[in-house]
């Protein structure tokens, strides 16, 4: 018993539902809701540092025993991802507070944050197939409200699709449980992956095995991107920010639990589709992220390549790849949150959105152009910054598996991320200002500092790296190795 | 359009009664049989909903003065907070104990936590169903 385990999502919740209560109080809800990241940071850590001691940590619901009752169970790769949201979300909330103006914060936009991050941590944190599928609703039911609150008319044309693919995605993935559940009889990811292994994966289980691939390929954008982009663009900046750096992560993450644990049985079918899936969703982000000339559209098709990226070493399938996409995972979280930030920060300023509208920003805003600067160099994966390292053992994994055309498109949709944000910074920071000094609109300290924030975190992310490498080398060794997760479930009595 | 019809505004005062007794009903035979704060609240509701059709907003409104968003979000309280009690007690999240207790006019009775937890899903659903009726009510 580890009640600590849930924490992460308990304390969101609660602290969601008591900031209803104080409505009228802006200035008491900014407080309490970072109040409530910064406890979840703290808990989180420490359940990180408890897992290097005792092993995988698991907590039953009520007490009712695996594989009977629901539990949550904490290993490294969760508790990762689990720490990144609760970092970036706290950043992103500092943003907030000077951006999103009383139209939002009178209506909920706190409490809706807190439950999208309770939604979030407990989809990583759950060790229950079912328990996975109500978190995603928690988590998908706050991000309709939060794409939609403000009710401007491009937000409610896309919350329409967004919510639509969403409510079908989230019925196809109720079909895929209740097929798993009618062939194998139980919902506990360890026990599933026990009786899987028993019984083999025939065809009918690597038929189920792909409605899952389905599922969570509409939901993290993998191939079946063609929602995101609109979706991305429509809600203010700081929503924007958290779709950007969180949502996608959420299917990335169920996707590499499903085929790490459950359906890892038949790799030249499952795993060569997610690969193929991969490259397309690479190859079209790439072509949509130097087709269009709007910022907003450039970044979010970039949010698309690197799901394509990450999936990259789930496809492949060995361990180097698999560390590899976890520390990609970590870094793209961090830096997809400052990219949105600074495109929205620099949309706020000029008052444009497309590219030819914006020029010459570097000499109004000179650390917001530097700060563009080193999450282009990041996202492109030049050291010392934190892309680098996650692009060395995809590489490096990929080159071990010999799949060479996975590797040269995967470096290739590289240089189009590359291509893609110079072109941004070319045309919106560099030539003639459109801005005279006189009439700037001043940048505020206060929407700087979480872009600096998020910037010196990439930088400490990259040389740093040390630091993280023992969580994250366990986090694979367990996903390469699922009879560690299912010993520590199944037969661990702790 | 202001709609006045006697024989049904007549027949749910004494229907609401009866619908509202039957939700509590369902609401206290639940957790060991059929029954619960769900379908309870579900109950509960259709009876609000249906004062909400026979009369107007506001004079169901003046009523019952409830924001029946707060009552969601203390449903919701009550539901994480008998989760977090049980953690505060030393017991797994979500833990719920019962006993028997002597009462002056029940006799020996069974009292559970699980009830405090019912509590919190039947006001969840209430609020949530109320708050759904009233706003797309707005929009017509």
């Amino acid at each position: 018993m580890n009640n600590i385990v849930v924490m992460p999502m308990v304390i969101p919740l609660l602290m969601g539902v008591i900031l209803i209560f104080l409505r009228p109080f802006v200035k008491a809800q900014r407080v309490l809701s970072m109040v409530a990241m910064i406890a979840t940071v703290i808990a989180t850590v420490y359940i990180l540092n408890l897992i290097q001691s005792d092993g995988i940590l698991r907590l039953d619901f009520g007490g009712w025993l695996p594989p009977y009752g629901i539990l949550f169970v904490a290993d490294s790769f969760s508790t990762l991802l689990v720490l990144t949201t609760a970092v970036v979300t706290a950043i992103i909330l500092l943003y907030s507070f000077s951006s999103v103006g009383p139209r939002y914060e009178n209506m909920f936009f706190y409490p809706f944050v807190l439950f999208l991050v309770a939604g979030v941590n407990g989809s990583f944190l759950t060790g229950d197939l079912f328990n996975l599928f109500v978190c995603f609703e928690v988590m998908l039911l706050a991000s309709y409200v939060l794409i939609t609150l403000g009710g401007r008319r491009v937000q409610l044309i896309e919350s329409i699709k967004y919510v639509v693919i969403n409510v079908l995605s989230s019925w196809f993935f109720l079909v895929g449980i209740a097929y798993l559940y009618g062939t194998i009889g139980t919902l506990n990811m360890a026990h599933l992956s026990v009786r899987i292994a028993e019984v083999g994966q025939g065809p009918l289980l690597t038929v189920i095995g792909i409605i899952f691939l389905l599922v969570f390929s509409l939901k993290s954008g993998l191939l079946l991107y063609f929602w995101l982009p609109g979706s991305y663009s429509a809600p203010p900046t700081a929503v924007a920010a958290l779709f950007g750096a969180l949502l996608t992560k959420v299917g990335i993450y169920a996707m590499f639990r499903t085929f790490t644990l459950l359906f890892y049985h038949e790799p030249h079918i499952t795993h060569t589709l997610i690969g193929v899936m991969a490259a397309i969703t690479m190859v079209g982000g790439s072509l949509g992220a130097i087709a269009y000339d709007d910022v907003r559209q450039i970044v979010s098709y970039n949010v698309v390549i690197t799901v394509g990226f990450i999936l990259v070493g789930l496809a492949v399938f060995n361990e180097v790849a698999i560390i590899g996409s976890i520390y990609y995972l970590i870094h793209d979280m961090v830096v997809k949150a400052l990219l949105f930030l600074l495109a929205g920060t620099m949309i706020y300023l000029t008052g444009k959105s497309r590219l030819a509208d914006m020029s010459g920003l570097i000499r109004n805003y000179p650390v917001l152009g530097w700060l563009f600067f080193i999450t282009t160099l990041s996202l492109a994966g030049i050291p010392p910054l934190s892309g680098f390292i996650g692009k060395l053992y995809i590489g490096q994994g990929t080159v071990g598996a010999g799949a060479y055309v996975l590797l040269a498109i995967a470096f290739l949709s590289g240089m189009f991320v590359l291509y893609s944000l110079l072109r941004i910074f070319m045309n919106c920071f560099w030539g003639e200002t459109i801005i005279s000094e006189d009439d700037e609109p001043p940048l505020r300290n206060r929407l700087l500092l979480p872009c600096v924030l998020l910037g010196i975190a990439t930088f400490v992310l990259g040389v740093g790296v040390e630091g993280i490498s023992d969580y994250v080398r366990d986090a694979a060794y367990t996903l390469m190795n699922p009879e560690v997760y299912v010993d520590a479930v199944l037969n661990d009595e702790k | 359009m202001k709609i006045n019809d006697v024989i049904l505004q007549t027949v749910t005062k004494l229907v609401v009664f009866i619908i509202l007794t039957f939700g509590v009903e369902l609401f206290f035979s639940g957790h060991n049989d059929p029954g619960g704060g769900f379908i309870g609240g579900l109950v509960l509701s259709s009876a609000l909903v249906l004062l909400f059709l026979v009369h107007d907003i506001e004079t169901v409104e003046k009523g019952i003065p409830v924001d029946f968003k707060k009552v969601a979000a203390v449903g919701v309280l009550f539901v994480v907070g008998t989760g977090v009690g049980a953690v505060l007690f030393g017991a797994s999240f979500l833990s719920q104990a019962f006993g028997h207790f002597e009462l002056p006019v029940f006799g020996s009775t069974e009292l559970a936590t699980v009830v405090l937890f019912e509590a919190g899903v039947a006001m969840a659903v209430v609020g949530t169903v109320v708050t759904i009726m009233l706003s797309i009510s707005e929009d017509v």
